[in-house]
């Protein structure tokens, strides 16, 4: 069963079309790597499914039940959009973790402030908060962080960083974890520690997708390919398939650009 | 002939308006200035046209016309009885410093990233919880600085209120001119210094409590 439907998304930013008839489906517990060049529209996608940017064309569809449907104002009220964001996780290029809030509290803030809108929070606030940090300790040890939990976001090197943020987007327990290019701010020696936390996820079968740059990533932790370019989906498929065996020639040129100047030559 | 205590005596009593004058001014500046820079930022031109004007009025004209058109302008114009003039004073400077501290506010709220913003989004947060519980703070941290600057000012322009001959330090120190006394006039300089170092100090040791995150 799809988890997620994506049909007919479409945006411009003024006269620029950015994202064009984007349609596709994601099974539960699959990781869908999206690959392509800048400006190809890729981060625009993962935003639109944030809510981060309306799209003005087509519907996202969780579980069956229509989040967003362009042509229907009721699905873009800002208050229900709040609660339709948590279907999604968001790991961030650049982190964006919190400066004034320890690791720890940088994962706990957003499900303590949620917690307050239970009926029975004031009753039991002090059990609900001990279990929202216990779970916090617990996804940052899962992350390789436990001894780091006190420390400041500007106290870790960029690979905790982003390891921090990968534990705050898994602490809403998303219905489907997005990664905006994950390490492109990374040094590449600090690549390695968050691909293999992502790695990780995806053996769990956490449902994921992953805007990237690692081909050889995509190709071995993703089960589907998507390759953008202008805006549209030029191929998609098994991730094998369609990074080692092109069919289109746009991808095949996209892939071989990416061969000559990759270093590593796996 | 008065004494050296006597002055000092006069003076500590001038500096209470003083005081009351910088407190006051700050107590209600400061919210009234995040008032007028969310009406700078707002995304209803007009709102934000209007803000913009009475801010370039307020911040490109003389704060001691001001305070005189505060006080006699509503008596001149209109034949009303004028407010009192410690009153008068305290509303113009409020007004003054509102438009000054909301620029500094704009700043530090552009300044920081929108993606902190976002992040609080994608996290289900409300735009109050992304406000009070994320940008808040970091603006805060940005604004120490150019805030302190104004404070600092602040101590200073309260001696403008002299033109309404509103009693402070400087209107003791010329009172005692008249009296024959010339050194208590730059005597006063020593009650601003105290004032402003202070102030200097409480300013450096804010900005080092917010020191521990970047």
């Amino acid at each position: 069963m799809s988890i997620l439907q994506v049909q007919h998304i479409e945006k411009h930013f003024g006269d620029t079309r950015v994202l064009e008839d984007i349609s596709f489906e994601l099974e539960q517990g699959q990781a869908l790597a999206i690959i392509g060049s800048s400006g190809s529209g890729k981060t625009t996608l993962l935003r639109c499914l944030n809510f981060l940017e309306t799209p003005d064309r087509g519907r996202i569809l969780v579980r069956d039940k229509v989040l967003f449907d362009a042509g229907d104002p009721a699905t873009q009220r800002e208050s229900e959009i709040r609660k339709k964001r948590l279907h999604f996780g968001m790991v961030f290029q650049s982190f964006n973790l919190f400066p004034q809030y320890t690791a720890l509290k940088n994962v706990t803030l957003a499900k303590e402030l949620l917690a307050q809108e239970r009926p029975d929070f004031k009753q039991n606030k002090k059990a609900i908060l001990e279990g929202i940090e216990a779970e916090g300790r617990a996804l940052l040890s899962k992350m390789g962080l436990a001894e780091r939990a006190g420390h400041y976001p500007h106290q870790l090197s960029g690979g905790q960083q982003q390891r921090v943020a990968i534990a705050r987007a898994l602490a809403l327990s998303p219905d489907i974890l997005c990664f905006d290019e994950p390490t492109s701010a990374l040094d590449p020696e600090l690549t390695g520690e968050v691909l293999k936390v992502i790695r990780g996820l995806a053996e769990q079968k956490t449902t994921m997708i992953i805007v990237t740059h690692e081909m050889a990533f995509a190709r071995d932790v993703a089960d589907q390919v998507i390759f953008m370019d202008g805006g549209i989906i030029v191929e998609q498929g098994d991730a094998r398939q369609v990074i080692e065996h092109p069919r289109e020639e746009r991808t095949r040129q996209f892939l071989s650009r990416y061969e000559e100047s990759s270093v590593s030559g796996q | 002939m008065y004494s050296f205590w006597d002055v000092n005596v006069a003076m500590l009593e001038g500096s209470v308006t003083t005081l009351q004058m910088f407190v006051l001014t700050l107590l209600f500046a400061l919210p009234l200035g995040l008032i007028i820079s969310f009406g700078s930022m707002s995304r209803f031109s007009p709102l934000r046209w209007l803000t913009k004007t009475f801010v370039w009025i307020i911040r490109g004209s003389p704060l001691m016309l001001q305070i005189l058109i505060v006080f006699y302008g509503p008596g001149l114009l209109f034949g009303w009885k004028a407010l009192p003039r410690f009153t008068a004073a305290l509303v113009t400077f409020v007004i003054n410093y509102a438009c000054y501290f909301s620029e500094i506010y704009r700043g530090g709220i552009q300044g920081v990233p929108k993606g902190q913003q976002e992040a609080g989004q994608v996290l289900g947060m409300t735009k109050s919880q992304i406000f009070f519980k994320v940008t808040l703070l970091q603006v805060v941290k940005r604004i120490v600085p150019p805030m302190g600057n104004e404070f600092i000012t602040l101590v200073k322009d309260t001696s403008l209120v002299r033109v309404i001959s509103v009693y402070e330090i400087i209107w003791v120190g010329e009172s005692f001119i008249k009296k024959g006394m010339i050194w208590p006039l730059f005597y006063c300089m020593v009650f601003y210094l105290l004032f402003s170092g202070a102030l200097t100090l409480a300013l450096g040791w804010f900005e080092r409590k917010l020191s521990y995150f970047k």
